[in-house]
């Protein structure tokens, strides 16, 4: 019986497969021309596309807040009208949440490297995946349409009923919210799939790379909060359109039911933004001090308790907005418990430094400055959720510093990170070390010299979105500017150096920083299927302790690599055999 | 450190901002001893475990269960008094005290309208009794608006469609200021507002002084009525361009409207324009002011009417 159930099964065998430093085909050289970029369903192409329209907007959207900055130099106006300081601040929050935050991490870093760390040769729907650049390109197109005909006024939040009577194109901008919302949908979709059904033979889930595990966490909130938003534009939308009287009380409606609306999707949305950031800390934190990441599964789970408790909080947002009582306390209390996973990850990552081998390169440095700028971050987010505290704070410029140090402390640092861990994967170059720390100095001080004194302009009462101020912020207002110019500067130095880094830059090699991860077991850049074997994966990401040969290993016989119950088989084999193995 | 603490908030004058501030300073105080924890841990480590050479060995440690408790519980119980002391000083904001005096706040774009309970009437302005509860109900004509005063830690939306409120106690004589803090369009950084605090004594004289609302010949209670409803926030009286155009010289002059058409100024056309303002738009403004259809009676648009007339 036993041995008619073995000979069933099929013996594969495992062998090495080393990264060439000069690898003669990649990913770039393969399917080269704009047409064959355009079409091309390579999950690496479709993640630089993103990458590159991410910039795009960033560029756009930084240049917004640069002319905002400008103009609140001085107490009145300096140099442009109210009516179009109010559109400058809408589209620059209107295009950072949608067009940069949201998609950033997942679409652009995501869609390159999960796949890869997963060992698959690309995301479980490769059409689809081209399909939400597309949609993502089709809900940029109606934002601009909306800029070309009279921009949009009403904050990125179109509170209702000023949106309802907006004489600006609030149309627009919501069906291009609308259709944006389709490609994050569909993307999470898609990331889910690839992550159950796509991981290398011995990829289980405890050794799923903490980043893999963010995007897990990050896919679910996409695919189920982002159609409420849909639901909130759309019915903002008929209001507009065709007088339906659902948010406007001279219809009949309910305003605070738009608010309702709007938070349940937009505060697991600002989870969609972070938690991806997550999972890149996690990664580049292990690889620069060569150690396992301390607390695997709390990293693991506490982001998919963010995920879940995300969703229960929304109402953190109405404190002041005449919901009812009990709605208030009740949401003030859950949005602690949140609180407390992201605290246990800030923790854990701290606790991974203990005893390692820690090498400050850039990305290393982009840590520290998310770990800093992001507890600042956290902290005052506690101060947010005290009930008797935020009636004073609320709508103040304590908020916009405290939303500010965590999605630019956090997500856009956690980026700037992954970015420059990442870049020599991406592109197969190095970059000008000595100018990226430069750049570094100039985000971390640009960045705190701009949104440290907005916390305390805040709390002394400085209302959000005012044109006009009272004299008594005037100090703080400049200093403020003076920061954004800085950080400004720091952006175009890294605008510099990686351009120079793309076109003359030093070529890199497979595994620049010694990581474990598996993505860097193949070529830089990657092969066109990332890898020309199928990986199989034996130690967990983090095992620094495990010799680099035993991370090089695949299937020595052709397989698609997927079947399961082999594949677990061909592990534990070769499981035993590296036991008993020794490098002498 | 304290001091650094109370320069970030503005001068406490009223109780209800006893409660907050105490929580405020609470916060502070337990996040910057963990901040220069984690600031220390990280210079420390970065420091101290320094990479030395490539063939650096690390040792494994996976995990730790009671660092993980330990970390999990003591933030969740700190959490836990943050949010019952937030929570009690957030019902001292919502219980107003028996005694209050009460006053009727009405929000439009762009300014604040104030009704007190002998029919005085001020905008922009209100005035108060000091060592009193004064509860004020708010309401809005249009959009959302948020009624903030910082002295008083004290702020809630104005929501049109249905009532809210909040309730202080001003502790001496003095002003402070009210900010709307809920974003409603072009003059939202300009919808200030001043709580203007009496002694008992000189508030009661103030009130019979103002008692009554709006007084004397036609031409005189337009012109405080333009001021009482706001116009003059958008309407300037000298001829100078603010939001809207301007009153001086408007009666019986020609205007061009947006849709590129004429016409005189006469009594029907000023009175579509204040009960529906978006019907005929002068041309180069925008289609921006609240109409004022069930807010105004007939005969105080015939007096502000009578008013515009001696704007010459």
């Amino acid at each position: 019986m036993a041995t008619a159930e073995v000979s069933n099964k099929k013996t594969l065998k495992v062998q090495r497969f080393k990264p060439s430093d000069n690898p003669s085909n990649t990913y770039l050289t393969d399917e080269k021309g704009v047409w064959a970029w355009m079409t091309t369903v390579d999950h690496k192409k479709i993640g630089i596309m993103y990458l590159v329209a991410v910039a795009i907007f960033f560029a756009v959207g930084g240049a917004l807040a640069l002319l905002l900055r400008t103009e609140l130099m001085t107490p009145a106006k300096t140099f442009i009208e109210a009516d179009t300081y109010n559109q400058l601040f809408t589209l620059h929050g209107a295009i950072m949440v949608f067009f940069v935050l949201v998609p950033s991490i997942p679409a652009a870093l995501g869609n390159f490297i999960m796949p890869m760390q997963l060992g698959a040769k690309d995301v479980a729907f490769p059409k689809l995946n081209l399909a939400s650049f597309y949609i993502y390109v089709a809900g940029a197109i109606f934002t601009f349409i909306a800029l070309a005909q009279h921009g949009l006024d009403t904050g990125w939040t179109f509170y209702t009923p000023y949106s309802t009577e907006s004489s600006s194109s609030v149309i627009w901008v919501t069906m291009g919210v609308f259709i944006l919302g389709f490609s994050s949908i569909l993307t999470g979709t898609n990331f889910i799939t690839t992550i159950h059904k796509m991981r290398a033979p011995g990829i289980t889930w405890g050794k799923l790379p903490l980043n893999v595990w963010a995007l897990y966490a990050t896919s679910i909130i996409q695919v189920l909060a982002t159609p409420v938003l849909a639901i909130t534009v759309l019915l903002l939308t008929m209001e507009r359109w065709l007088g339906f009287g659902i948010f406007d009380p001279a219809l009949g409606g309910d305003p605070v039911l738009f608010q309702h609306f709007f938070w349940f999707y937009s505060h697991p949305a600002v989870y969609i933004m972070i938690v991806p950031g997550f999972g890149i800390i996690s990664e580049v934190i292990s690889t620069f001090s060569k150690k396992t990441v301390f607390g695997y599964w709390a990293i693991a789970l506490s982001s998919l308790a963010i995920a879940f408790i995300g969703f229960l909080v929304w109402g953190h947002h109405m404190f002041t907005s005449g919901q009812s009582a009990v709605a208030t306390t009740v949401f003030s209390f859950l949005t602690f418990l949140v609180g407390i996973p992201t605290g246990i990850k800030i923790f854990n990552w701290i606790a991974t430094l203990y005893k390692g081998s820690i090498k400050m390169d850039t990305p290393m440095i982009y840590v520290f400055i998310f770990l800093f700028l992001f507890s600042i971050g956290g902290f005052t987010g506690i101060m947010l959720g005290a009930l008797s505290v935020d009636i004073h704070l609320h709508d103040t410029y304590y908020v916009v510093a405290h939303f500010h140090y965590v999605m630019m402390g956090g997500t856009l640092i956690a980026l700037l990170a992954g970015l420059h861990f990442w870049w020599p994967k991406m592109t197969g170059k190095l970059y000008n070390e000595k100018l990226a720390k430069i750049a570094s100095v100039f985000i971390f001080v640009g960045f705190n010299v701009t949104f440290l004194p907005q916390f305390v302009m805040g709390a002394q009462g400085m209302p959000r979105r005012y044109y006009n101020y009272v004299d008594q912020f005037t100090a703080f207002h400049q200093t403020s500017t003076i920061g954004s110019y800085l950080l400004g500067v720091g952006f175009l130095i890294i605008l510099y150096y990686l351009m120079h880094s793309l076109f003359k830059g030093a070529k890199s090699p497979a595994n620049p920083w010694g990581s474990r991860g598996l993505e860097w077991q193949a070529t830089s850049p990657p092969d066109f299927h990332n890898f020309d074997h199928t990986p199989v994966v034996i130690h967990g990401p983090y095992d620094y302790h495990q010799p680099m040969e035993e991370f090089q290993l695949g299937l020595a016989v052709d397989t698609n690599g997927h079947d399961s119950e082999t594949a677990k088989e061909v592990v534990d084999k070769e499981r035993e055999q590296w036991k008993n193995y020794s490098l002498g | 450190m304290d001091r650094l603490f109370e320069f970030m908030l503005p001068e406490a004058k009223s109780p209800t901002a006893d409660s907050t501030d105490a929580l405020f300073h609470f916060i502070n105080e337990v996040s910057l001893v963990l901040l220069i924890g984690i600031t220390i841990a990280l210079i420390y480590f970065a420091i101290k475990y320094r990479r030395r050479s490539e063939d650096d060995e690390t040792p494994v440690i996976t995990h730790n269960n009671t660092l993980e408790i330990t970390w999990s519980v003591v933030p969740l119980l700190i959490c836990f008094v943050i949010f019952g002391w937030g929570y009690t000083g957030w019902l001292n904001l919502k219980s107003v005290p028996d005694n209050a005096y009460e006053i009727q706040v009405n929000g439009f774009k762009w300014g604040w309208n104030v009704k007190y309970d002998n029919g005085a009437q001020t905008l922009n302005e209100i005035h108060v009794p000091e060592g009193r509860p004064v509860k004020i109900v708010l309401q809005s004509s249009d959009v959302l608006h948020s009624f903030f005063v910082p002295d008083y830690r004290v702020k809630h939306d104005v929501v049109p469609g249905r009532y809210t409120y909040v309730w202080f106690e001003a502790e001496e004589a003095g002003e402070s200021i009210v900010f709307c803090t809920e974003y409603c369009g072009t003059g939202h950084s300009d919808m200030l507002a001043k709580v203007i605090v009496h002694t008992e004594e000189d508030f009661q004289t103030w009130l019979e002084k103002n008692g009554g609302g709006v007084s004397g010949t036609p031409v005189e209670q337009g012109e405080q009525l333009v001021q009482l409803q706001g116009c003059t926030t958008c309407h300037s009286d000298d001829g100078s361009r603010l939001i809207g155009p301007s009153f001086k010289g408007l009666w019986e002059s020609e205007e061009t409207l947006s849709d590129g058409s004429t016409v005189t100024v006469d009594e029907n056309y000023l009175r579509e324009s204040i009960l529906n303002p978006g019907a005929k738009i002068v041309e180069s403004y925008d289609n921006v002011m609240t109409p004022y259809e069930g807010r105004i009676s007939d005969e105080e648009i015939t007096n502000i009417i009578e008013y515009l007339k001696t704007l010459k």
